[in-house]
């Protein structure tokens, strides 16, 4: 048996992995509504206004077998052209302003704004330095805050399936 | 020491005070400054590890300006120190290169001139947004209003040479910082990085703050590496105020910095493997570390070890059960993490991507200043879990010489190897009692507080005065490294960046503050 083999045999024997999601049930019905409405895929496009790169982390994890947030439709894209929706971290530090402005421009309507952890909602631990411009919402129309330091991947997994439902 | 001491009085620079046990202090005149910090970095074969000025006009009349070196043998830390009247400082970085960010930010965090530093350009505070004031000097209050400016690139010319601009904004999920390529065909002739896009305030935002908030925003400070970083930051409170910490806290803390090298160390891997398109090994890789990170909130509440560190001790500690499932974990992820190593070795196509790949020398590697993990792979065997042991015992140097992408990949697979040996070597000896100190007071001192983080050393020097932090100085190793970076991929293709970055991976965070 090659490597290869013996790893996926080893996989098989463990079985699935993903974790369970309380949306689980109605991932189908998710699906479906990712479907009709984004035209089978929601794409996001994530900045990092200043974050410490734990969000990040977390955002990253969100994508990994056990949470998979791919399997509902939902994907991150390198392009700001090809996204839904954009999700930014951090506090927005002076030098991230005119960045910031121009990913959103830079999106295709019909377009979302997503803020993720304690620091993207109005500064958090950093909120009174002298190189914080504020809060995600002070820069840009905010529709939807995931609270955390950082979130964990299923608290975002869950907060962007609640957003498509809501939207939808 | 003998022989240091003696090159030092030589020099007439005669060490003046010897504080927390370990740390030199040579207080020298301004002109005595270049020749003392060039003893020490030829003596002791030191990079510059830190350089940083104090606003201490109020109480001496003067700037302060510390150079920090560390000697291995002596297993000390060195600092040349001169007052500085302003509005300049005689630059040392023609001649050691490695100080020359560090003159660049005490530029325009203070307003000091380093006299004869060719670099004149700002770090963090974006000409096109800050039109002037110097956020560290004491007086600062805002911004002060001015024309804002631009930035120059370095230009490179020539015939069929173009510059491909990448950043702020990149195509991952990753921090901000803007990389200039000048090519020539297919090979990087030139990198330049630009980097503040994360800028905070952190040490700014720290003065003033008393000790157990102040820690809290330690951890802020660069999110992957929060247990060190809180780490380095207690260490400094405890030997500037003389606070002992049980040795029962001090191995719950050898524990928690290896359970950190262990998350970053596989997801490193996987990225790696990731950026050549071998998305496999990065998959399995992915679930290792999400196991990690899962076992890092069953046993702290926090899969980021946030929440623990506190002057004086750790505020979490493990009981039999939790010892018992730490040890099953690691030895499950162990497991994992060996298959997926010879999955990685299995592949001659990976390995014909990152052999020879972003090769750092062992000469640039030391004249740049790079440390910790990069400059382990390129033969600079410097890890301060080694100089200062501490709970440490029988700690095995990783290292590498070749300082190519595989030789960062090799050091992050063995060193994974040895953290879970020192775990379980940690674990076997934990000893009974208290994990943190009854009565913590923090009063007034000064010290230097230090941890070897999954990248590197990280460093806080502080200066606290009736409990309230006076002047922090923070230095992630990305600060040092990066530096290296924009070496490493010289000659290499535009698209083998991504894997040359990745087997860096530096923090922007960390090095922005």
């Amino acid at each position: 048996m090659s490597v290869f083999d013996k790893v996926i045999a080893a996989r098989l024997a463990r079985g699935i992995v993903t974790r369970p999601i309380e949306y689980e049930k109605s991932g189908a019905e998710l699906k479906d509504l990712v479907a009709a409405k984004f035209s089978r895929s929601f794409f996001i496009r994530e900045v990092d206004t200043g974050s410490c790169g734990a969000c990040e982390s977390e955002i990253i994890s969100a994508t990994n077998p056990l949470y998979d947030l791919q399997r509902f439709g939902i994907s991150f894209v390198a392009s700001p052209r090809h996204a839904d929706a954009m999700l930014v971290t951090g506090p927005v530090s002076k030098n991230m302003v005119l960045a910031l402005k121009k990913t959103y421009d830079a999106m295709p309507e019909p377009k979302l704004v997503i803020s993720a952890g304690d620091c993207a909602l109005n500064g958090g631990v950093f909120k009174s330095s002298y190189y914080i411009a504020g809060g995600v919402n002070a820069i840009l129309p905010v529709t939807l805050h995931i609270p955390g330091c950082p979130p964990t991947p299923l608290t975002l997994v869950k907060a962007l399936l609640s957003l498509i439902k809501r939207r939808c | 020491m003998e022989k240091l001491l003696f090159e030092l009085t030589r020099l007439g620079i005669v060490p003046v005070r010897l504080t927390n046990e370990n740390e030199v202090y040579l207080e020298v005149s301004p002109a005595d400054f270049k020749p003392a910090c060039l003893a020490l970095h030829k003596l002791l074969r030191s990079t510059v590890m830190l350089m940083f000025a104090e606003d201490r006009r109020s109480s001496e009349g003067t700037f302060t300006i510390r150079a920090g070196f560390i000697g291995t043998k002596q297993r000390r830390w060195f600092f040349v120190e001169q007052k500085v009247p302003g509005p300049a400082f005689g630059s040392i970085a023609k001649e050691i290169y490695s100080a020359n960010l560090f003159e660049r930010e005490i530029k325009e965090m203070f307003g000091l001139e380093p006299e004869g530093n060719p670099d004149g350009r700002r770090l963090r505070l974006h000409d096109e947004v800050w039109s002037g004031g110097y956020p560290l000097r004491k007086d600062f209050e805002s911004a002060v209003s001015g024309p804002i400016g631009n930035y120059p690139f370095m230009p490179v010319e020539g015939e069929g040479v173009f510059e491909v601009p990448v950043g702020p904004v990149h195509a991952g999920i990753i921090g901000p910082g803007h990389f200039r390529f000048s090519v020539a065909g297919e090979p990087i002739i030139n990198l330049e990085s630009r980097f503040g896009f994360t800028h905070r305030g952190v040490e700014k935002m720290l003065e003033g703050r008393d000790a157990a908030s102040a820690a809290k925003l330690s951890e802020c400070v660069a999110g992957d590496a929060a247990f060190s970083h809180s780490l380095a930051y207690c260490r400094g409170v405890e030997r500037a105020c003389g606070i002992a910490v049980p040795t029962r806290g001090d191995y719950l803390r050898g524990i928690f910095l290896e359970l950190e090298r262990l998350y970053n160390h596989v997801a490193d891997v996987g990225t790696i493997a990731l950026d050549v398109g071998f998305s496999f090994p990065a998959a399995e890789a992915s679930v290792i570390k999400e196991n990690l990170q899962a076992l890092n909130a069953e046993l702290t509440g926090s899969r980021f070890l946030k929440h623990i560190n506190l002057p004086g001790g750790v505020s979490r500690d493990l009981d039999q059960a939790s010892v018992k499932n730490l040890l099953a974990q690691t030895a499950a992820a162990t497991r994992d993490f060996r298959r997926l190593r010879e999955i990685l070795y299995a592949s001659v196509s990976f390995l014909d991507r990152v052999e020879t790949t972003g090769a750092l020398s062992k000469k640039l590697a030391e004249d740049l200043g790079v440390i910790g993990l990069a400059g382990r792979a390129s033969g600079v065997k410097l890890d301060l879990r080694e100089v200062f042991p501490g709970v440490y015992d029988g700690l095995k140097v990783v290292f590498r010489e070749k300082g190519d992408v595989l030789a960062r990949l090799e050091v992050r697979l063995d060193e994974f190897e040895e953290s879970v040996r020192q775990i379980e070597r940690l674990a076997a000896r934990l000893p009974e009692g208290a994990i943190a100190g009854d009565e913590v007071t923090v009063g007034s001192g000064q010290a230097l507080g230090w941890a070897e983080s999954w990248r590197g050393p990280v460093l806080y020097w502080l200066r606290f005065t009736d409990g309230k932090l006076e002047r922090a100085k923070i230095v992630d190793p990305s600060f040092h490294n990066w530096t290296g970076l924009s070496a490493a991929v010289l000659d290499n293709i535009v698209p083998d960046f991504p894997v040359c970055n990745k087997s860096f991976n530096l923090s922007y965070a960390g090095n922005d503050l």
